[in-house]
């Protein structure tokens, strides 16, 4: 962009460089903010600081989960079994919870293909989800809603299929 | 989830304001990340183009609730039930009727056509047995199921179970026996008879004792089985666009055979970048066998309004003829599309299965009920990205130039090939295996 730049603005002077740079700022802003706002985003990389990683702390902090996919990769178009591993904020395993699945792809504004399923507590803290399937390449959001006496939080992953 | 999208765009926004080195980047990478002079590929771009690639396909999945599918006895009778009009109420009606293999196993019309009018487009055949979900709605969970509707249908087949067993004791009994064991006692059974609309039919099939039901619909659902057995075969061979894939990233010099011209390059670049064609149409069947509002209009041909997924999930899930019923040769626990589908919601609203697009230009008119009569005319749709008539459109407008929709056409262009099918039955113009 700069030497594009540079080249059509040979011979101006420095304030008009300036200003004109002012003006690129503010027409490239507005492209942006077109195509965030023209539903362009379909198109758009993810979020650049999300975090992918398989371990999360709920949001309210009540739990840390885990997840655990089958085998390293999670294929598209599959359905898949994973095993959620629960534990409370100062570590205890969590086996008594009840624990609902949703998610979907925030940049395309559906949820998930498939309504997975807790279908088994397999003990020290690890559930059996079955019914994970992800029909798209992108972005998508996974959410455990824990249940327990305790108390009901969400536990929110990213991937990037 | 449009508040969430906004509250995403306002954060991003307000972050890209910060900077306007970031600015510049990342508007660059949104609007022209696909780009290079150099023509190559990213990684990124490199695993995706593989994954496009016909020669990416897996081999046929098992379908656990039909143990005859990839039986040859059992194919070679689905060839010769696929091609016979016996097979219908007035005798002229086959399932090649509508899936026509000259036509590449459809029928070039906005609405099927057998005895009657259908109410949507007829689909084409070939990969689909890669799908766990048949018709557009998805109202059958396997091959053989969705051969059934259509035999039953009074716009299509127009017959009945009951006429197609004494079909099937009159003029297959012993290829039917070679693989499904004893045809039933037939004898003393109306000709016509079972649980269709037509009320004559229906009423001679409630005075059918539950024994004898259940052993003329195992004789139906068999005949679903042969025909599932004989479709499964009928698969894509390679185009040009695989062997460019191929050749590509293979480092291999380009030949006639496998060569892409710029415009066509310039289709594909546009087909995995800036047009997100294969965010849905992904996978070397470029499907991703799912349901989606793409804000299509409703059809003027004559159809009713389609409410999509919405009523084929409903349809599917009470079906005797899915994956966990009785007719089924599945494990319940086995049937997990039918276990873990989405019922509700109003994402099902007017949401249709992605068709393949191989040899999608090989086919108009295009959509669920022939709305649109060119590639163009399609092209043009998911560049304005409309309202949808009801419920909500996933597209998001795209806003290519008359140039970038010629050149995705051209690529489209490039991903046509013979269909694939066993011969015996049949001679046609189109490439046998």
């Amino acid at each position: 962009m700069r030497s594009t730049y540079s080249g059509h603005s040979n011979g101006i002077s420095g304030l008009n460089r300036r200003l004109a740079s002012f003006k690129s700022y503010r027409l490239t802003f507005l492209i942006v903010a077109v195509a965030a706002f023209s539903g362009c985003m379909a198109w758009m990389a993810p979020p650049a600081n999300l975090d992918y990683s398989r371990v999360r702390s709920s949001v309210g902090g009540q739990y840390h989960a885990a997840i655990k996919p089958e085998g390293d990769s999670i294929p598209k178009g599959k359905l898949q079994k994973w095993t959620l591993h629960l534990e409370t904020a100062n570590g205890s395993p969590v086996d008594n919870a009840t624990v609902t699945v949703d998610g979907g792809m925030p940049q395309h504004g559906h949820g998930l293909p498939t309504k997975p399923i807790v279908t088994r507590h397999l003990g020290n803290g690890d559930h059996l989800v079955e019914g994970m399937k992800f029909n798209m390449g992108g972005w998508w959001v996974v959410k455990f809603h824990v249940n327990t006496t305790a108390g009901v939080d969400s536990v929110v992953f990213n991937l990037k299929l | 989830m449009s508040a969430t999208m906004s509250r995403m765009a306002m954060i991003r926004l307000g972050a890209l304001a910060a900077s306007g080195v970031t600015l510049l980047g990342l508007t660059l990478a949104a609007t022209a990340a696909p780009r290079r002079a150099s023509g190559a590929w990213t990684p990124d771009e490199r695993a995706l183009l593989r994954s496009l690639s016909l020669s990416a396909l897996e081999k046929l999945p098992v379908d656990p609730s039909n143990k005859y599918a990839d039986d040859s006895a059992a194919m070679w009778l689905g060839a010769s039930l696929f091609f016979d009009a016996r097979l219908s109420g007035n005798g002229k009606v086959s399932c090649a009727t509508c899936h026509a293999p000259e036509k590449g196993f459809q029928d070039g019309l906005p609405l099927g056509k057998g005895v009657g009018t259908a109410g949507r487009r007829t689909m084409p055949i070939a990969g689909t047995a890669y799908s766990p979900w048949q018709f557009w709605d998805g109202r059958a969970d396997s091959h053989w199921a969705q051969a059934l509707g259509p035999l039953e249908s009074p716009a299509e087949h127009a017959g009945d179970r009951t006429q197609y067993a004494h079909v099937m004791r009159a003029h297959y009994k012993n290829a039917y026996e070679a693989v499904f064991g004893a045809l039933p006692d037939l004898r003393g059974l109306p000709e016509r008879a079972g649980p269709v609309p037509d009320s004559t039919r229906s009423h001679a099939w409630a005075s059918i004792t539950p024994v004898r039901q259940a052993e003329i619909s195992r004789v139906y659902a068999n005949i679903g089985k042969a025909i599932a057995a004989y479709e499964r075969t009928i698969s894509f061979t390679p185009a040009r666009f695989d062997r460019f894939v191929d050749a590509e990233l293979a480092g291999q010099p380009h030949t006639p055979e496998n060569t892409f011209s710029d415009d066509e390059r310039a289709g594909l670049r546009l087909f995995i970048g800036k047009a997100n064609c294969s965010t849905c149409h992904n996978g070397p069947l470029l499907t991703d066998n799912h349901f989606h509002n793409t804000g299509v209009p409703q059809s003027t041909n004559g159809a009713a309004n389609d409410s999509g997924r919405t009523t084929g999930v409903r349809a599917v899930m009470a079906s005797e003829f899915n994956c966990a019923g009785k007719h089924s040769d599945a494990a319940p626990e086995s049937c997990s599309e039918l276990r873990f589908a989405v019922t509700e919601g109003s994402e099902l609203i007017r949401a249709f299965k992605t068709p393949s697009l191989r040899n999608a230009v090989t086919r108009p008119p295009f959509m669920h009920a022939g709305q649109f009569g060119s590639i163009n005319d399609v092209l043009a749709h998911y560049n304005r990205a409309p309202t949808a008539p009801a419920g909500k459109t996933e597209l998001k407008r795209l806003r290519l130039s008359d140039s970038e929709l010629r050149q995705l056409e051209a690529f489209l262009k490039t991903v046509v090939s013979p269909v694939s099918f066993p011969s015996r039955a049949v001679s046609t113009s189109t490439t046998p295996k």
